[in-house]
């Protein structure tokens, strides 16, 4: 039980907890997240690639008519692949898949046919612009 | 040891080659606008020429001149940086001496003139002669990260970062620093700091500033009306004893030199503390 309202709170967001300080620096980090993803088109290129060279392993997508964007919401930024499926490949490889790398909390739904993927990014570095 | 330190050039005097030491061309920058470049380029120049070194303050704000008047050096400056660039008159003709410290010097910026008018190569051959007769070069940039910022940057070897506590001066600081030069190593000035409101939580804290830039921190600087009236009268205020601002100043100036003054404080003394301390010793409140 107390385990259970410890949890709750940590859960809780900041900027509900304390004063507009707590605002701001929520803000802060949420602005600078998105301002250096727009900096470094390098970096999301990179990832795109890697990303549907992931997918392709296990089905047929169609990258041409893919769209990966970055959407900044109230409490997260959050990374939006659509990514459209073609087929199942057969040559699929099987489980187990690896492990998520610790500073990312990777959720996936599946709608429509397409594959959704949504990056919460939980840390962030200085601004890394060459 | 300290990325400004330099070599004292007490021997350079105007005759001699300039085989010496070049002094250090420092950039005081931020992104934003009005947090706080020119009355830190002022105040930390007053406060190294007050330490014996020889120093000169370049307005690079061309069309926007202040730092003049926050030396109260208006209705001394005949000529300016252009001036000088296009060879319509020479350096000595257009460097202003402080009315109060004759180690300190003033180039002033157009004000008729476009950031564009300056050329870089030229701007960058100035500061080199600027740094051939002065220990510190300070150069008060404009806000943004266009022309003028790209030239202000041209002909130094470091930058000051002023940042205040808030969302918009931290992201633009943030932006600045990645479009400094490689090899660079910017120092960090937090400007309006409010101990009491960061104590109730309602203002970013030198810490929450610092975990986005992450920059070796030089000095924090309280907001205190203070540095209105300072500028109303053209006096610095790193000369005021009595004032919290000015020991910050006269700090930075300290580190900047290479004295060791431990780790900045991340907080500043309550507003009216020195003043009282002032009242108590006799001193001008
Ligand atoms: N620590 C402080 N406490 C109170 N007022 C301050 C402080 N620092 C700066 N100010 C005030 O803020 C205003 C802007 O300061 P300043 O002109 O130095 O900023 P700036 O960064 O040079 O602006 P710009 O980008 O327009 O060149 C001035 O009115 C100044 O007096
Ligand atoms: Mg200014």
């Amino acid at each position: 039980m107390l385990d259970f309202l410890k949890k709750s709170d940590f859960f809780k967001p900041f900027f509900r907890r304390e004063g507009s300080g707590a605002t701001a620096r929520e803000r802060l980090r949420l602005v600078l997240l998105s301002d250096h993803l727009s900096l470094a088109p390098d970096v999301v290129d990179a990832l795109k690639a890697e990303l549907f060279a992931v997918l392709s392993k296990y089905v047929d997508i169609d990258p041409q008519h893919a769209e990966v964007t970055f959407e900044m919401r109230e409490r997260e930024v959050a990374m939006l692949a659509s990514v459209p499926i073609l087929a199942v490949r057969n040559d699929r490889p099987s489980a187990p898949r690896p492990p998520a790398p610790p500073a990312t909390r990777v959720r996936r739904r599946k709608r429509k046919g397409a594959v959704q993927t949504k990056l919460v990014p939980t840390s962030m570095g200085n601004s890394a612009q060459a | 040891m300290r990325a400004f330190e330099t070599t004292p050039v007490e021997s350079t005097t105007e005759g001699q080659a300039a085989a010496a030491t070049l002094g250090r061309a420092i950039v005081i920058t931020s992104g934003k606008g009005g947090v706080g470049k020119t009355t830190t380029t002022a105040n930390v120049g007053t406060a190294l020429a007050a330490l014996g070194k020889r120093v000169v303050l370049v307005d690079a704000d061309v069309g926007l001149r202040n730092l003049d008047i926050v030396l109260g050096l208006e209705n001394r400056v005949r000529y300016h940086l252009l001036d000088v660039i296009e060879g319509n008159v020479g350096l000595d003709d257009a460097l202003v001496r402080d009315k109060r410290s004759e180690n300190l010097y003033l180039l002033a910026a157009a004000q008729a003139r476009e950031k564009e008018d300056v050329d870089t190569a030229e701007m960058m051959n100035l500061m080199e002669q600027l740094r051939e007769r002065f220990e510190y070069v300070l150069i008060d940039c404009p806000a943004g990260i266009e022309t003028g910022f790209r030239n202000a940057i041209a002909g130094a070897q470091h930058a000051i970062i002023v940042c205040t506590p808030e969302v918009s001066a931290v992201r633009d600081a943030d932006r600045v620093v990645g479009l400094l030069p490689n090899g660079w190593s910017p120092e960090l000035i937090v400007n309006r700091l409010r101990p009491a409101l960061v104590k109730k939580g309602k203002m970013l804290s030198v810490e929450d500033v610092n975990a986005i830039l992450r920059l070796p921190l030089l000095g924090v600087i309280p907001d205190e009306p203070g540095v209105i009236v300072s500028t109303n009268k053209g006096e610095p205020i790193a000369l005021d004893e009595n004032s919290a601002i000015g020991a910050a100043f006269r700090a930075i100036a300290g580190r900047i030199v290479g004295e060791d003054r431990g780790e900045v404080s991340t907080t500043t003394p309550e507003p009216g503390f020195f003043t009282k301390l002032g009242a108590l010793f006799g001193g001008r409140a």
